[in-house]
């Protein structure tokens, strides 16, 4: 039966998440995002929230909650609110870590879930996007060639967050004509991690270009195996969660310059009460509603493992648009205010923008 | 728990509804858009015979915009013409007494009948609170005199059948909006007469006429909720307004069926064409066809899922005027546009009358009009969200 009300569970996770993001996040986000660092603190407190680990079964160290992409959405949603850096760094290690879970073999999913319910924060990452110009993730020129026991990956990748720290990368190469993903451990030959990169938004989180030079990894380091996965279904979870937090960075875009508006007093009145503004506002509220419930809708599909992939790069699509139009009149409303850094708008500006490239970056 | 899932209910009044609308109205669509004025009989007796199955009665739960949506895709002219309490039905259940309902809408259990809501004026539209009939009282009765215009299948209410039609109007001009009172007027009355028929951009299969009342009188309790004036509260007013709450998403749904025939007819020619739109692509991948349909996917897509949250909220009793507005804001300007464009895809096929495409836009447009237009709904939108009076945003 249609219903749009999250469960009680997920209106108190919700609520944690809120409070963890006005608290902690917001306090600190312009700092984070003028020096590039996030302090270890508000990651491990994240991480205490259990976020990642809560749908790990326990037979590998987690509470065994379920695994649901529309609490995956409703969590994406509150920390983009809070910030997209960190929200991205909290949530890297699910890249790794929900692929194996849902595609992993047994022995996979032994020797590496246990990892992401440490006590402390350890990052797994993914690596799947490529610097080049007309990148698709549907057929990438990261190459993995099977040659004995093993598989030889060759290519070049690029926004792998915290691929410096990172024990474990999950690799996405093309295998005879499809994507795929291999596990390679921090240290293996031929993985090089390269220059930190320096981007327009989500400076606070750091990313890295990598290349792979004959870098050899087990077969049995290829996710699910024999099987393989199914590359399909992971990138749907990624979109939905993108638009998720697409529609979080619109939130705090809208709600910033809707209080603004409120304040400024322009011609003798709060500039809110001209239609010029307040129609933007309303449009705004609108299309970040309507990106929401498609996101939820496109979550409901993927929990009940239905093929959604018309669902999830619809709404991704329309929140990349929705994102960029919000953040961007968010910096309108502001004026020339807007445009300085004193004010958070033209932050989200920047991090809005990058939905678009953003591809497998996060995960539900 | 956040679910999407339509009960079996829905899914058999979708059907069914889908069945009826290609059985019944797409035959004769093309017919009575090219006869306005004409009366579909056998359309109005069939839909009458079948009025058991309840497909085609009122409501304000996501059942009723979902099979709403699937007769308007059959044509949304003839789904004004299915005898129903209409507009001015879903005014006296949302501020009427139970007596009240039960007076007024028996009727419309005997014989095909339908109901009107009369608003507009030749001087005021959206600005209700500008109104200038009036009633007055003279002892246990109203008596009303002024012009309304633009009334909704008025002619069908008041002279072809023994409906009613809702009138606003003021009892006490000084009080502005706290003066605002709507009233049932049942056909027939002496006092009240049917003009001109208007000749519409589209959904001609319904009438639109102007009604005139000349010293006509009513009994007084016709009047829908508190007859009293507060000058210090609108809150009468606020109550009849309350009525755009329900029927605002079901105007979206309508509005939902139009769109989603434009894309229906598009995906089904381009299947014939052998061209297939893919999803998952990166979109500077993607053609310039493919992101048109994309879009307007999405954006229909976007309408619906706020049109059933509106509808969603209602059937929790949870208040729901900044949804529905939402809802009606965004449907009614999404579908206009989805229209429109089918119609530059469609090229020459789109443009020519031989096809059904060039017709949905001209009724799309409807949507975005009738029930507050966009920009009413978009200012209804705006003072909730910031949280601002009348008097604060104008």
């Amino acid at each position: 039966m249609i219903s749009f009300s999250p469960t009680e569970e997920q209106q108190m996770i919700v609520a944690m998440v809120k409070q963890f993001a006005s608290d902690e996040m917001r306090k600190i986000y312009r700092e984070c995002d003028e020096s590039g660092e996030i302090p270890d603190s508000v990651i491990d407190t994240a991480w205490k929230m259990g976020l990642v680990s809560s749908s790990i079964p326990e037979d590998y160290g987690g509470p065994d909650g379920e695994h649901s992409a529309i609490t995956g959405s409703l969590i994406g949603e509150e920390l983009a609110w809070g910030d997209l850096s960190m929200a991205m760094h909290i949530l890297c290690p699910s890249l790794f870590a929900y692929p194996v879970l849902e595609m992993g073999t047994d022995i996979q999913r032994k020797k590496y879930l246990p990892l992401v319910c440490d006590e402390k924060y350890k990052a797994a990452t993914v690596a799947l996007i490529e610097p080049r110009f007309g990148f698709d993730p549907n057929s990438l020129s990261t190459i993995a060639r099977p040659d004995g026991n093993e598989y030889v990956l060759n290519g070049e990748k690029c926004y792998v967050p915290l691929a410096a720290e990172a024990d474990l990368l999950l690799v996405y190469a093309e295998e005879n004509g499809s994507s795929q993903g291999f596990i390679i451990e921090k240290g293996t030959k031929g993985l090089e991690v390269g220059e930190r990169e320096k981007n327009m938004g989500i400076k606070a989180l750091a990313t890295y270009e990598l290349s792979l030079k004959n870098c050899r990894v087990p077969k049995e380091n290829r996710l699910g195996g024999e099987k393989g996965c199914d590359f399909n279904r992971i990138m749907n979870c990624s979109r939905v969660a993108l638009s998720a937090m697409a529609v979080g960075v619109a939130k705090a875009a809208f709600e910033y310059s809707r209080d603004y508006a409120k304040e400024r007093v322009a011609f003798g009145e709060p500039v809110a009460s001209r239609q010029a503004i307040a129609f933007m506002l309303a449009e705004m509220a609108i299309e970040i509603d309507a990106t929401r419930l498609m996101v939820w809708e496109a979550a409901w599909k993927l929990d009940r493992k239905e093929e959604a992939t018309k669902e999830a790069s619809l709404v991704k699509a329309y929140a990349d648009d929705m994102v960029l139009m919000v953040t961007d009149r968010g910096v309108q409303i502001l004026g020339g205010h807007g445009y300085v850094r004193e004010h958070p708008v033209e932050l989200w500006l920047r991090n809005g923008r990058g939905f678009v490239t953003f591809d497998g970056m996060a995960i539900v | 728990m956040i679910d999407f899932e339509l009960t079996p209910e829905e899914k058999r009044q979708i059907e069914k509804a889908h069945e009826l609308a290609e059985e019944l109205f797409r035959p004769i669509s093309r017919y009575y858009d090219e006869h306005e004025h004409e009366i579909p009989q056998e359309f109005i007796d069939k839909m009458w015979e079948i009025r058991g199955e309840g497909i085609a009665s009122m409501g304000m739960d996501t059942a009723a915009a979902l099979r709403t949506e699937e007769l308007c895709w059959g044509d949304a002219g003839l789904y004004l013409c299915i005898p129903s309490p209409g507009l001015g039905g879903a005014a006296v259940f949302a501020a009427g007494t139970k007596e009240q309902v039960t007076r007024f809408l028996a009727g419309f259990g005997e014989k095909p009948t339908w109901g009107a809501m009369a608003m507009t004026e030749p001087g005021c539209g959206s600005d209700t609170a500008a109104i200038t009939t009036t009633a007055v009282r003279d002892g246990d009765e109203w008596v009303l005199n002024g012009e309304k215009i633009f009334v909704t299948m008025g002619k069908r209410a008041l002279e072809d059948s023994n409906g009613l039609v809702v009138v606003w109007a003021t009892v006490d001009k000084s009080a502005g909006r706290a003066g605002i009172k709507s009233f049932v007027v049942p056909a027939g009355t002496p006092g009240m007469r049917v003009e001109k028929m208007e000749k519409k951009l589209g959904i001609r299969a319904s009438d639109t006429v102007t009604v005139v009342f000349d010293n006509c009188r009513i009994p007084f309790e016709n009047i829908l909720g508190n007859p009293e004036v507060k000058k210090t509260e609108t809150k009468g007013f606020r109550g009849a307004m309350a009525t755009f709450d329900a029927t605002r998403p079901i105007i979206a749904a309508q509005a939902l069926g139009v769109g989603r025939a434009a894309l229906d007819s598009i995906k089904e020619t381009l299947e014939n064409e052998g061209i297939k739109i893919r999803y998952g692509v990166p979109r500077q991948k993607l053609t310039a066809l493919e992101r048109d349909i994309t879009e307007m996917e999405a954006n229909y897509k976007a309408a619906k899922l706020l049109t059933l949250r509106a509808l969603w909220m209602m059937s929790q009793l949870q208040p729901n005027s900044l949804e529905s507005s939402m809802a009606k804001a965004k449907a009614g300007l999404a579908v206009t546009k989805i229209t429109q464009k089918a119609v530059e895809i469609m090229g020459p096929l789109g443009y020519s009358r031989k096809y059904l495409l060039e017709k949905w836009m001209r009724d799309a447009k409807i949507n975005d009009i009738f029930e507050g237009t966009g920009q009413i709904n978009m200012l209804v939108t705006a003072r909730r969200i910031l949280n601002y009076s009348r008097d604060q945003l104008k």
